[in-house]
């Protein structure tokens, strides 16, 4: 190699171009829209929630689904309420990935969520209907 | 049918695969034109009487009023009883559901019936960033700002779920899609909820909104660079010098002058025609049955 010049090595491009799919798996960054405390110091020290699991069999997170996040040293599990990737007809997109904390027992860490949250959610039972008990919009 | 007669078609699809090396979809589907020309023969001894077309001229107007009715340009996706049947499902749903004109560009505000709502249904605002698909598969996104967060809703023209469709503000912009809304700053992209429509005389030309807006830092949604937009400005400083040359060589300027392209890419004038006098004939019909209807007696 040394002393040979190759032009094909230098400007061929090693990686891809395509659009972003914005799938939610390990390692996605997400934004907390409830008003923890947790959340807002994560989000001003500029380091967001990682996902580190996603509780689906697919390994792909969508709104409603149960998610594993790395905060501030902390492992919490939180819910997506809201996701950047396309969506069916009639399911909102949001401009950003949106999580809600909570906390081992289920509760929700914070006592508000600042963001709208898709109307289908509402349909959901269980685990789910603490966090819809803070929500002030649905879209 | 006779045996003579599938032995006929049955050749009639050889030959075709043969000479003309075109793709089978099915094994029993026939080119229109060839079923056209045998049920027109002389020789076809169960003669089918072939359609006329209607006499009604459509206005000139429906082209832009009515563009879902027109059909798929691709003429590997298009099939002819398919699109008649949507059409006519189309003019049914119409016939219910009053559907404004819109474009690219207006705001909307839509209600569709939910499950899980306290009223049992769900109103949304937002500016339509593009409207897709044809027939009964026509869609349209629109997209606003809630709460300091972008929000985009993809909504089936079609969809039974659909209780109202109204266009508060009736109006065009530069480009036919909106996506780069997204990069942009959210102020364009918000509207109030409880916005007054502005009332469009009817018979008035469409205004065009020129407003050309400055795109936001990088990294974007898409390569707005590459896309030839008219309403985005300044994106030249977010670019450096290789993406400069590579769009300017990636750059098509002489697609506008592909007669080709434009023939393949668009319905035939005649065509249209046809389909469209089919919606008018069919809006008059259901107009005159509206008229003629008697009140029902209350006793």
């Amino acid at each position: 190699m040394a002393g040979r010049f190759i032009p094909e090595l230098l400007f061929k491009r090693q990686f891809g171009t395509t659009p972003l799919l914005n799938e939610i798996r390990k390692m996605a960054r997400l934004r907390v829209v409830d008003n923890s405390i947790l959340g807002r110091q994560a989000e001003l020290e500029g380091k967001p929630a990682k996902c580190i699991h996603v509780y689906n069999k697919n390994g792909v997170g969508t709104i409603g689904d149960k998610v594993l996040v790395a905060i501030k040293g902390q492992k919490k599990r939180a819910f997506l309420v809201g996701v950047r990737q396309k969506q069916k007809a009639m399911v909102p997109r949001f401009d950003s990935n949106n999580i809600v904390l909570i906390e081992d027992s289920g509760q929700p860490t914070g006592t508000r969520i600042r963001v709208p949250i898709p109307s289908l959610l509402r349909g959901k039972k269980g685990e789910f209907s603490k966090i819809l008990a803070c929500a002030t919009k649905f879209v | 049918m006779s045996v003579f007669r599938r032995a006929l078609i049955a050749s009639n699809i050889r030959n075709l695969e043969c000479y003309c090396g075109v793709q089978k979809r099915f094994s029993n589907t026939l080119f229109d034109g060839t079923l056209e020309k045998h049920r027109r023969s002389e020789l076809s001894h169960d003669r089918e009487k072939t359609e006329s077309f209607p006499p009604f001229e459509a206005p000139k107007d429906y082209k832009k009023k009515y563009p879902d009715f027109l059909p798929n340009a691709d003429w590997k996706k298009r099939d002819r009883i398919t699109e008649k049947l949507e059409r006519k499902d189309m003019l049914r749903r119409r016939a219910v559901l009053n559907i404004p004109e819109f474009y690219p560009g207006s705001i909307l505000a839509i209600t569709v019936s939910d499950p899980y709502a306290p009223g049992k249904y769900n109103r949304f605002v937002g500016i339509c960033i593009a409207k897709n698909g044809n027939g009964l598969r026509t869609s349209f996104t629109l997209r606003n700002v809630v709460d300091n967060i972008g929000v985009e809703i993809l909504y089936e023209l079609y969809n039974p779920t659909i209780q109202k469709v109204e266009v508060l503000k009736l109006e065009k912009r530069l480009d036919e899609e909106l996506y780069y809304l997204r990069d942009c700053d959210p102020k364009y992209s918000t509207f109030n909820f409880n916005m007054e429509p502005v009332q469009h005389p009817p018979g008035a030309p469409i205004p065009v909104n020129d407003i050309v807006l400055k795109i936001g830092p990088r990294p974007w949604n898409q390569k707005w660079h590459r896309q030839n937009l008219k309403g985005v400005e300044g994106l030249d400083e977010h670019l450096r010098e290789v993406e400069k040359k590579l769009a300017e060589k990636t750059a098509e300027p002489w697609e506008k002058y592909d007669i080709m392209k434009t023939y393949r890419n668009s319905i035939h004038e005649e065509e249209s025609e046809r389909i469209l006098s089919e919606v008018y004939e069919k809006n008059l019909h259901n107009q005159k049955l509206k008229e003629n209807r008697k009140p029902l007696k209350m006793d």
